[in-house]
């Protein structure tokens, strides 16, 4: 088993909450989290339907792993469809929140409809009701987490919840949980807002006990462990430097998007780099870096728990922000900075506090600020319009522009819907970084050529989390491929997509992947859940999710024409290091991908893919 | 009681349990936060996955970042041990834990009165009273904990590393 067998349908209209089994077939058929909460999604939602509207559900679900002792095993996945994209959105997070979920005994809450007013869900194992929370709304994520603790007298009650992003309807916004992990992107958290739900709070005290042989468990997921401790990248890398480790890795190979990726090096980045967070301050002597942190079950704890500089601009006289609390994470350093240029270390950690606070994807507010850095360079946006000299590289304007957009003030309101809208409005929809409405993520395309491929067909808009082919072309992970050459790719890309789509529904995290193939997840998945979870059957899982997702896309009114790159990175060879002269070649790939896919040249599924498959 | 206790750890069980006594060693500089020792916890004990049945508790500091894992420490004079009105706790001669006799108890929760450390608990499902009992000498939590935050050492000896330490320090160094 180890599932926990039953899942919890709420009715925001009608105020109702209601216990019932789970589907045992569709379990074995999607394993949990992202596919299985996928396929109950996809099964009652129409395709067609408006995000924001009462018509959407949104799911939050665990994997059969969460809340096991396999390493890593904490997490969980919120899937709906998202509004930045109006594609299936299904977003990862970590910390404590899923497992206390599934040891409250919940494999998955269903929410459906909208609340007339502010609501939060309380569970405290079998027994869950709808509160009212008038009080909480108009609050940020921490202050949530800790009202909710003190009133329900439980410092052990773990919280999942929007900030002012979501209940103002941020495109972006994210659901934060544990203060500063998230769902993050896609809009999730807007959504959550939409139906007046602003938090879940849980408190599971029954466990997880029914795995299905505990003794091999017991074996398979130690020896698992000591792989991850014995791997140089989650043994010694992440735990060391976290993922920021990539920051100077991907800025010398030339693939690190700078300036709304008018450039693919960035001058600053050793300033904003992993290196620079352990290096004490000239300012105050003191370490960026406090400590590193895992998330539940996790024996690699690449998290970042940093302290900014008490004296500097952006935190002077707010002691809200002078603890400790989690960031830089490589993403969002990224996205605050190189992508705008900004190389202030301490802006970056304050703008990212203030994401995790109010619950905003830093990576797509980021790369939004690039585009209206670069709306505001070309003279499009003016200063009196936005408020602040937006030149490319201010870390003033970043932080400002972190403070208005959660809240909705002034031109933050305009920055809350994402750069593919701001950038359409101002008549140059070009320079909006992203694949189907969502901003790209930390690699270029033109510098790492499977990244290209990957941003254009992943299923919830651009998006490094869905194959992340960085592992192979850059870090050699499993095999060493050119990031410069465009052949073997298409296959490269399908093998990640379908492998991390059975990883992200076991419930464990896919930094694992550094060190384990699907030969070690298979194991322990067949431990805790019977024995039918062979090698050959966890991948067809997976490819089976990831066509699952695409074909719920095409019904949404997805073609062959989304899955493209901003003329930017098809047409302007890249400037600098060992992709000059280089743009993407997607054109080259895509073709083939869908041929391995068993797609038509429409990108559609073809009905001998679909009978292959069970969809 | 004293004499009696150190007799049974220094004679007696010397003599018929040839092992040295081990304390558990925690060093929250290495705690990651990452639970596996509560989930261990409760494995050994009631064999499922629960940090709420654990007998460890990592508590998160947040605005500082330090986690901090923490348990009995098996006091010699145990306050738990003396308090109890039925001698429901008992010595471990051979690992030197103060041990919960599930049927002697009686759940009158004094123990965790007594207890200036808070790390004996009452259990409502059970009616009893649960506390760390070094696992019979070979305790899941330090086996589970993947960065060393936890160990089980020589009890005689938890100081010696970080002797160590400041004698690489003092001595050990070029400045020196």
């Amino acid at each position: 088993m180890s599932w926990a067998g039953k899942i919890l349908r709420v009715n925001l209209t009608a105020g109702t909450v209601k216990s019932e089994p789970l589907n045992m077939k569709w379990a074995k058929e999607y394993i949990g989290s992202r596919g299985l909460a996928t396929k109950y999604y996809v099964e009652e939602v129409d395709a067609k339907v408006d995000p924001l509207s009462t018509a959407n559900k949104i799911i939050w679900a665990t994997g059969p792993l969460t809340g096991t002792m396999a390493s890593t095993g904490g997490r969980y996945t919120v899937v709906t469809k998202g509004p930045l994209t109006g594609a299936i959105a299904c977003s990862n997070s970590g910390g404590y929140w899923g497992a206390e979920l599934k040891m409250a005994g919940w494999d998955m809450i269903i929410f459906e409809g909208a609340s007339a007013k502010p609501v939060y869900l309380t569970i405290n194992d079998d027994v869950a009701e709808l509160r009212d929370a008038s009080a909480l709304w108009g609050h940020s994520v921490w202050e949530t987490e800790e009202t909710l603790k003190k009133l329900h007298q439980d410092p052990l009650v773990r919280v999942s919840s929007i900030g002012l992003a979501g209940e103002n309807k941020v495109l972006f916004a994210a659901v934060v949980n544990d203060l500063h992990r998230a769902a993050g992107r896609s809009g999730v958290g807007a959504v959550m807002g939409s139906k007046n739900l602003k938090a879940i709070a849980v408190r599971g005290t029954k466990g997880v006990g029914n795995i299905a042989d505990p003794k091999a468990f017991m074996k398979v997921t130690a020896e698992k462990k000591k792989i991850l401790h014995d791997n140089a990248v989650t043994g010694q890398g992440l735990p060391t430097y976290g993922t920021q480790v990539l920051m100077n890795v991907i800025n010398e190979i030339g693939a690190l998007p700078t300036r709304n990726h008018r450039d693919v090096a960035f001058e600053g980045a050793k300033d904003i780099s992993a290196e620079a967070m352990a290096t004490p301050r000239a300012t105050d002597g003191k370490k960026h870096l406090v400590t590193n942190q895992a998330c539940f079950g996790c024996t690699i704890a690449c998290g970042r728990i940093s302290k900014l500089d008490q004296g500097h601009f952006t935190v002077q006289n707010k002691p809200q922000y002078w603890g400790a609390s989690g960031g830089l994470e490589y993403e969002a350093a990224w996205a605050l900075g190189a992508a705008n240029g900004v190389n202030d270390l301490e802006a970056l950690q304050y703008a990212n506090l203030l994401c995790n606070e109010q619950g905003m994807d830093p990576i797509s507010f980021g790369a939004t600020i690039g585009a209206v850095m670069e709306l505001y360079d070309l003279g499009i946006l003016k200063q009196e319009q936005l408020g602040i000299d937006a030149k490319f590289g201010s870390a003033q304007a970043l932080a400002y522009f972190a403070e208005i957009t959660a809240k909705g003030e002034g031109f933050g309101k305009e920055i809350g819907q994402g750069s593919k809208r701001l950038t359409a409005k101002y008549g140059k929809p070009e320079l909006s970084m992203s694949v189907k409405g969502q901003e790209f993520p930390a690699y270029d395309s033109r510098g790492i050529q499977g990244m290209g491929l990957t941003y254009a067909t992943s299923n919830r808009g651009a998006c490094h989390l869905r194959s992340y082919t960085v592992a192979s072309e850059v870090l050699g992970i499993p095999v060493k491929t050119d990031p410069l050459a465009s052949e073997g790719k298409p296959e490269l890309v399908k093998a990640f997509q379908d492998a991390t789509a059975a990883f992200d529904s076991s419930g464990l995290c896919i930094f694992t992947t550094f060190a384990w193939g699907l030969a070690d997840l298979a194991p322990q998945l067949a431990a805790a859940c019977g024995n039918e979870f062979t090698l050959e059957k966890v991948g067809e899982i997976g490819e089976r999710i990831w066509n699952m997702e695409r074909d719920f896309n095409n019904r949404a009114g997805f073609t062959s024409k989304d899955d493209t790159l901003p003329k930017r990175l098809l047409t302007e060879p890249a400037k600098t290091g060992p992709a000059k002269g280089l743009v993407s070649k997607l054109p080259e790939m895509l073709p083939k991908y869908y041929e391995i896919r068993g797609w038509t040249a429409d990108g559609q599924l073809k009905p001998e893919t679909r009978s292959r498959l069970g969809l | 009681m004293r004499a009696a206790v150190r007799r049974a750890l220094f004679i007696d069980s010397r003599e018929s349990h040839p092992v040295m006594q081990k304390s558990l060693h925690i060093n929250p500089d290495k705690c990651t936060g990452c639970l596996q020792c509560e989930m261990a916890c409760s494995y050994e004990n009631y064999a499922v996955f629960a940090p709420a049945k654990s007998r460890i508790k990592v508590f998160d500091f947040h605005t500082t970042g330090r986690k901090v894992p923490y348990t009995c420490t098996q006091c010699d004079e145990a306050w738990c041990l003396h308090a109890c009105p039925v001698e429901a706790i008992t010595l471990d001669k051979a690992t030197g834990a103060k041990v919960v006799n599930e049927s002697t108890c009686v759940g009158c929760k004094v123990c965790t009165i007594s207890c200036p450390f808070g790390t004996i608990n009452y259990v409502q499902e059970t009616g009893k009273v649960q506390k760390c009992d070094l696992c019979g000498g070979d305790p899941a939590c330090a086996t589970a904990c993947p960065t060393g935050a936890i160990t089980y050492i020589d009890a005689n000896w938890t100081g010696l590393t970080k002797m160590q330490a400041w004698a690489d320090k003092l001595g050990n160094q070029p400045a020196a």
